[in-house]
């Protein structure tokens, strides 16, 4: 199937400054890509790529196999900016409709993005009024009118509580079974491991990876770890585990952590349940996050 | 046509929503209605005098508020767009930066000519119930040819005004810009030519000197309402070159559109090139 977004080779600068180095990304249709990396990585510009707002230095971005400047691909394209903002003196229904039109949008759309964004409350207040998060939701219905096959979401949980939070990515797994194509950039967040297809990690410019969560678990080699507590002999199973060559650590008064390279998981979770008791047992398997730190950290070894 | 359309209403409502179109609109009336009964006060005679003195006082007047409404209300159309952010989300959009533009030129150039026809109409209206023996076909050609054009006036100035924005990367840049342009036109433009004149003592090509007049909206404006009247009043200023250019009111005419096409033509060059 034709990819969705296909971005070859492309290098951007700003006047001397390379901010983006020979990336290469593609997006399938249905897929949920996040795209992470700190401050000033290049995720906002590589959107901005993708939407047409920028013409990349070198390289080449299709999206739908067309240009993205193509009027044809922005009728099919959402997208969030990040810090969005709207006209101050309008309501946040006026600006959905304004926007409506734009887009060509059916009007019947508006009252039910409002719902689902939960401001039907705040429709006829003026955008003057709303909170951060507020602002962050009305500019997300406004990234869903005309039905989008493809969504851009600029740091998207920007000013959210929690629960907000939990909303938007409901949102997403509702998209995406719907069959929308979904690019989000943002730090690393905590929990949205479960509702994106792959993961690309972007620093200075340059992607150092990418693919699914557990491709970049195997790849990064991170151990899972196995704490266990409510040990009867913590130190009898640390001495038989560290002389194995594990590495572990005691964990709260009695019990004890080891860490589980690739495929030790499960052998070591059955010697745990033969010679001891546990009241408890927690895997951690490597999170994004630590996932995040691991590529960080590795270019600046690489380079020692 | 639909997403200029779209556009413009937008900016249109926005007219209405902050009283911009009622304010221009009682503005014009007031003063317009004032100057017909007070404007020759100055000569010692209160009351309406003539058609021709009513309306060159009114162009007088004009010259000076067109351009300043006009750019008010437009300097702010590219660049407060982007400052707020909102330029970002319409160039996502399906629609052309020409659509855009159109579309404020629009919605701005709506506001204008409904608050010039709304505003000077009614001075109008009151000069031909109030006023006995009125000459009423004198009376319309004078004051709809006097609307005509300074809507365009105004336009040619909302021109100006998306050019400034274009090329401002903030907007209070753009508002410094557009005074300057507006004291440009309408002051230092005119003095300039003057003192040209007096400098040189009427020796600078004297033939060369009147078509200067055609490179200000604002002196093409008013030669096009100071013409065509019988007794015509007397010409005072640079107004009194144009006794010496012999181009007919058409030529006015097209020059005046040409001050509405030429700014928003390079209005729409520039804001291509503007980085998004
Ligand atoms: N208009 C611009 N002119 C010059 N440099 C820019 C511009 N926009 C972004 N940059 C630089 O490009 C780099 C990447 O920025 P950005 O894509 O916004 O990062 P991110 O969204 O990942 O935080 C940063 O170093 C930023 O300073
Ligand atoms: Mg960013």
């Amino acid at each position: 199937m034709m990819p969705v977004v296909e971005i070859q080779g492309v290098t951007q600068r700003y006047g001397h400054a390379t901010v983006l180095h020979d990336l290469n990304l593609s997006l399938a249709p249905g897929e949920v890509l996040g795209l992470f990396g700190h401050n000033g990585a290049g995720k906002t510009t590589s959107m901005k790529l993708i939407l047409g707002l920028l013409q990349a230095s070198s390289g080449q971005v299709r999206v739908f196999g067309r240009a993205p400047s193509d009027p044809q691909v922005r009728q099919m394209l959402g997208y969030l900016p990040e810090n969005v903002t709207f006209y101050p003196q309008l309501s946040g229904l006026e600006t959905l409709q304004h926007f409506a039109r734009l887009k060509g949008a059916p009007m019947s759309q508006v009252a039910t993005l409002l719902e689902d964004v939960g401001l039907t409350a705040a429709a006829r207040r003026r955008v003057k009024t709303y909170s951060k998060g507020m602002r962050q939701r009305l500019g997300l219905a406004q990234a869903l009118l005309g039905e989008p096959r493809l969504l851009l979401l600029d740091e998207p949980t920007v000013g959210l509580d929690p629960i907000a939070t939990q909303d938007l990515y409901r949102l997403l797994d509702r998209l995406r079974g719907q069959g929308t194509s979904i690019i989000l950039c943002s730090h690393v967040l905590p929990g949205v491991e479960a509702h994106i297809n792959r993961a690309a990690i972007l620093t200075q410019g340059r992607l150092l990876a990418l693919g699914t969560l557990a491709a970049l678990r195997e790849e990064a080699g991170l151990p899972t770890l196995i704490r266990s507590s409510g040990l009867q002999r913590a130190a009898l199973l640390q001495k038989r585990w560290s002389e194995a060559g594990h590495v572990t650590r005691r964990w709260g008064a009695q019990g004890l952590q080891v860490a589980a390279f690739n495929g030790n998981k499960l052998d070591l979770l059955r010697q745990l349940l033969d010679q001891e008791n546990p009241s408890d047992v927690e895997i951690v398997v490597p999170s994004l996050e630590d996932l995040y730190r691991h590529y960080m950290d590795s270019p600046a070894e690489r380079a020692l | 046509m639909t997403p200029i359309w779209n556009m413009a209403r937008k900016e249109f409502s926005d007219g209405l929503r902050n009283r911009w179109l009622l304010a221009i609109s009682l503005l014009f009336a007031v003063l317009a209605i004032g100057i017909a009964w007070l404007g020759a006060a100055a000569s010692g005679q209160l009351g309406f005098t003539s058609i021709p003195a009513t309306i060159a006082s009114l162009a007088s007047l004009a010259t000076f508020l067109m351009p300043l409404i006009a750019l008010l209300l437009a300097y702010d159309a590219i660049v407060g767009e982007d400052e707020s952010g909102t330029l970002l989300l319409l160039l996502t959009y399906p629609l052309g930066r020409g659509q855009i533009l159109l579309g404020k030129f629009v919605g701005h150039g709506l506001i204008l000519a409904l608050a010039t026809f709304i505003g000077f109409g009614c001075a109008m209206l009151a000069i031909a119930l109030l006023v006995d023996d009125v000459e009423f076909s004198l009376l319309l050609w004078a004051f709809g040819r006097f609307m005509l054009t300074s809507t365009l006036l105004g336009w040619g100035f909302l021109g100006l005004a998306y050019v400034l924005s274009a090329v401002s990367a903030e907007k209070s840049t753009a508002a410094g810009l557009a005074l300057g342009v507006w004291f440009f036109f309408v002051l230092v433009f005119d003095l300039a030519l003057l003192a040209l004149l007096v400098i040189s003592e009427g020796q600078f090509s004297p033939t060369l000197l009147p078509w200067l007049l055609l490179f200000n909206p604002a002196d093409v404006y008013r030669l096009i309402n100071l013409s065509g009247f019988d007794t015509g009043p007397a010409s005072v200023g640079v107004m009194a070159l144009a006794g010496d250019l012999a181009v007919p009111t058409a030529v006015l005419w097209l020059c005046l559109a040409l001050w509405v096409v030429g700014p928003l033509a390079w209005a729409y060059w520039l804001f291509g090139r503007r980085a998004a």
